[in-house]
């Protein structure tokens, strides 16, 4: 590659890391290349800890109440957290992106693995902020060697997240050995072409000799990316090490991540075997409960589900590997097809190493759309991180556009020639390269996403809305993630009385609340849409990956605690708690740990409601999403659904099929309701879903200008009667 | 591969082979910080000391442990980064880990400890 264009430079004083922060973070103008060092406040630290927290605090301080996400006022914000990068313990590297959505229009957050936020921090920063929006693009590089942000002009003409990617990694190391120490953030021309962009984290695999991609997929944070003109924004540090983050205690860490290792070993195999096979562990479990999303959710099983069986996927997959996207990560849950031959596009014929696909992509860009064909959700994968779109959005949405071919309001004419009916495979496929090309009318409707796509359909193809509004599986403007919620009362909170929309970063509470029926009041309900939102929340603060938490268990963690207490995994949310201490210094207990979660909850609603959002009106569900919609859905389930009925105390004798459904509709739309209000009342926010004064005092997040958010739009009739 | 035998029936507890090796290697006599480690046991002494088996090579997230030209198996300290993975995963809990070192530690097969035993528990070997 050939020397790039310096556009503008800047250096900045070392500063060495205490307790888990650099104690600062770096403001990026793009547009007018200006750079500012801003100090993190010990109230920052308290109130807002890090990660995710620090993202949205940057964020609130940069926008104005009229802020679009497309307005050069937006920003990325990526901030790791105190306990990013931390070596002893898995999952501990990642990163949270923070911006304004293209999709939902208000603030989202999507965390990545790969080596981004500890190498970010370790070059001194606890936050990156970037706003503006440059005139051509350019390539972001945080020099933590040299002390110096540098802007290049791109080169390339391929903005694809592989091309970008392999090429920066050469292009800023020393040595095959150096490339581990540099973290590339890319994304592609699909995060231009559609509002679904997602960010690929890097990190460099010294055994597969090829940099690795891990997502910040979710909410079109490479939309915003492309949207500033960015290439890709590139970090590098050498010398990390045991103590890089210079914490208080590091026996605790080494004592704690010694123990989970040796858990993981023992337990592994026997329980998720997320180290042979990844999070595809779920296939099957999915599907047997009913839960895998096929044809747009309108199943949850299929006889096909057999054919991406994790079985399949561990042969696929190269063992042996330490699959960890950060170091110490013995879970290992970062996959790999290796020597995949693409089939299609632009790099036909090029064997390529290819992340994942993780479950959500065997669902999405599988069943959901009625392929059970591997190898081409291997090859849809890869395409998608290429071009750097996400692969949840784009599988819920394609099963989307599938359905609305089938029911007649697509045809080919629209489609420009695709037939895109559920398993059409090479027709899908073409679709994803339009998307990653640009040049097609009706791709580029489809990657608006489902929200809106619903208005253009409606509104230049005569399709009827108030169908597509039962069937389009969104919520908050984005498409929901993929497990089937329509029987778990709980779940739909869990997905759709959210922060952001519909992804399940907040809580997964179908087997809690319906297989093992341990949530049978509202109350029960609420209180696990407060706990498991706020205890998850904490990972994204801190900078850690939730799937060490309960994705491996203690052998006697169901022989200790009981119920909701075992799906708590006590054993290591203590865990979480002496590594905080440990790094911080600090003197936390598992309670206060929530009330750091709660803290930033509540602040992320009011920023909602400040962007226009964040009320009652936004946590809307589709008819989809709590039961079924079209008789077909019912006659697959007849037995189930009439005991449901009955279940409900509603007599079914003499009833059609469309009359059954319209009775299970009526219904589980009471219970939603009343599943709203309980949730509202636990999380100390009035009818209208607003956080009263009260609680922001309760939480010392009583700022004026969140309080003066709250004021304006709280009404005295959303009071909750005494 | 060199790599060190042991004969714990015959081991008298005396614990000479780690006030030797952790005075050869880390420059003090700490048993903690020793590579060989001798403790009761029910029929009198275990002593758990690296059999060069290699397998902590496969989970090493930055390559830093390899196996040298007489097959033992070493970590190159400047490249870990104390992650803890080979100690975590070691068949034999041989990958020693202690609060004064930021990084693991493990017998080399240099056989000084072998030289020191009283009872001939130790030999270093050479297959």
């Amino acid at each position: 590659m050939e020397k790039m264009k310096l556009l503008a430079e800047w250096k900045y004083e070392p500063k060495k890391i205490e307790r888990g922060y650099a104690g600062r973070t770096l403001y990026v103008n793009i547009g007018d290349r200006s750079f500012k060092e801003k100090p993190v406040t010990e109230d920052m630290k308290e109130k807002f800890v890090g990660g995710r927290g620090f993202g949205l605090k940057l964020l609130w301080d940069a926008v104005k109440d009229t802020t679009k996400w497309n307005d050069p006022e937006n920003e990325l914000v990526i901030s790791g957290g105190p306990l990013c990068g931390i070596t002893q313990y898995p999952g501990s590297g990642k990163c949270y992106t923070v911006f304004i959505s293209p999709l939902t229009e208000q603030t989202y957050d999507s965390n990545a693995g790969g080596y981004f936020g500890p190498l970010l921090k370790f070059s001194g920063w606890d936050a990156l902020e970037v706003q503006g929006k440059s005139d051509r693009d350019v390539i972001l590089f945080i020099d933590g060697d040299n002390y110096k942000v540098e802007v290049y002009e791109s080169p390339f003409e391929d903005i694809n997240a592989v091309t970008i990617t392999e090429a920066l990694h050469e292009y800023f190391a020393d040595s095959e050995e150096d490339k581990r120490n540099i973290s590339v953030a890319s994304t592609g021309k699909g995060a231009e072409t559609t509002n679904w962009g997602c960010l690929n984290m890097s990190f460099y695999d010294l055994r597969r000799k090829t940099p690795r991609l891990k997502q910040a997929g979710r909410g079109g944070g490479g939309t915003v990316f492309r949207d500033k003109k960015l290439a890709a924004i590139v970090v590098r540090k050498r010398g990390v090490g045991p103590v890089s983050n210079n914490p208080a205690d590091i026996s605790v860490l080494q004592r704690t991540g010694l123990k989970l290792h040796k858990e993981i070993r023992d337990l592994d195999d026997q329980q998720n075997k997320m180290r042979k096979v990844g999070t595809p562990h779920l296939n099957e479990i999915m599907n047997e409960y009913h839960l895998l999303p096929v044809r747009n959710y309108k199943f949850g099983q299929h006889p096909e589900a057999s054919k991406i069986h994790s079985k399949i996927f561990e042969k696929l997959f190269t063992q042996g590997i330490p699959d960890g996207c950060w170091y110490g990560c013995s879970m290992a849950c970062a996959k790999a097809v290796d020597g995949f031959e693409l089939k299609t596009g632009p790099l036909k014929g090029k064997k390529v190493t290819v992340d994942g696909p993780e479950y959500e992509t065997c669902a999405g860009l599988g069943s959901n759309i009625g392929i059970f064909d591997p190898e081409w959700i291997i090859e849809a994968n890869f395409y998608a991180d290429h071009y750097g779109i996400d692969t949840i959005s784009l599988g819920t949405g394609l099963a989307f556009v599938c359905e609305c071919y089938e029911l007649g309001f697509l045809n080919k004419d629209i489609t420009n020639g695709l037939e895109l009916k559920f398993g059409s495979k090479d027709d899908l496929m073409e679709l994803i390269h339009r998307m990653g090309r640009g040049d097609d009318k009706f791709a580029r409707i489809v990657g608006l996403g489902i929200h809106k796509m619903k208005k253009v359909f409606a509104e230049k193809y005569g399709a009827p809305f108030d169908v597509m509004e039962k069937i389009g599986m969104e919520g908050q403007g984005i498409e929901v993630s993929e497990y089937v919620p329509k029987e778990s009362v709980a779940q739909w909170g869990g997905y759709f009385l959210t922060l952001k929309g519909p992804q399940h970063d907040e809580a997964w509470l179908i087997f809690m609340d319906r297989v093992n029926k341990q949530l049978p009041t509202f109350e029960d309900k609420a209180e696990a849409l407060h706990y498991f939102p706020n205890f998850r929340l904490w990972f994204s603060l801190v900078g850690l990956c939730k799937l060490p938490w309960n994705d491996i268990e203690p052998a006697d963690n169901v022989i200790k605690y009981k119920g909701i207490e075992a799906a708590k995994v006590p054993e290591h949310v203590q865990n979480y708690v002496d590594l905080f201490n440990a790094v911080t210094g600090k003197n936390i207990t598992k309670e206060e740990l929530i009330v750091q979660s709660e803290r930033v909850y509540n602040f992320q609603r009011v920023f909602q409601l400040r962007l226009g959002k964040g009320t009652r009106r936004d946590h809307n569900i589709p008819l989809r999403a709590i039961g079924p919609v079209f008789p077909e859905e019912w006659e697959a389930r007849a037995e189930y659904y009439d005991n449901e009925l009955k279940a409900a105390g509603i007599d079914s004798q003499g009833l059609t099929t469309e009359e059954k459904i319209r009775k299970l509709q009526e219904y589980r739309l009471s219970q939603w309701e009343q599943l709203v209000d309980a949730v509202y009342k636990r999380r100390g926010w009035n009818k209208n879903g607003i956080p009263t004064v009260e609680t922001l005092k309760r939480l010392g997040i009583d700022y004026p200008d969140v309080v003066e958010v709250v004021r304006k739009h709280s009404k005295p009739e959303d009071n909750w009667e005494e | 591969m060199k790599w060190l035998a042991t004969y714990p029936e015959r081991c008298v507890g005396c614990e000479s082979c780690m006030l030797t090796c952790s005075k050869t290697w880390f420059k003090e006599e700490d048993k903690e910080l020793s590579r060989i480690q001798v403790s009761s046991s029910e029929s009198g002494y275990a002593i758990n000391v690296c059999n060069q088996c290699g397998k902590c090579i496969d989970y090493c997230p930055t390559l830093a442990i390899k196996r040298d030209n007489s097959g033992v198996v070493r970590i190159d300290e400047s490249k870990c980064v104390g992650c803890l993975m080979c100690a975590g995963f070691c068949p034999t809990e041989s990958m020693f880990v202690v609060e004064k070192r930021e990084k693991p530690f493990k017998c080399i097969a240099c056989g000084i400890c072998s030289k020191e035993c009283p009872s001939e528990a130790l030999e270093l070997k050479q297959d």
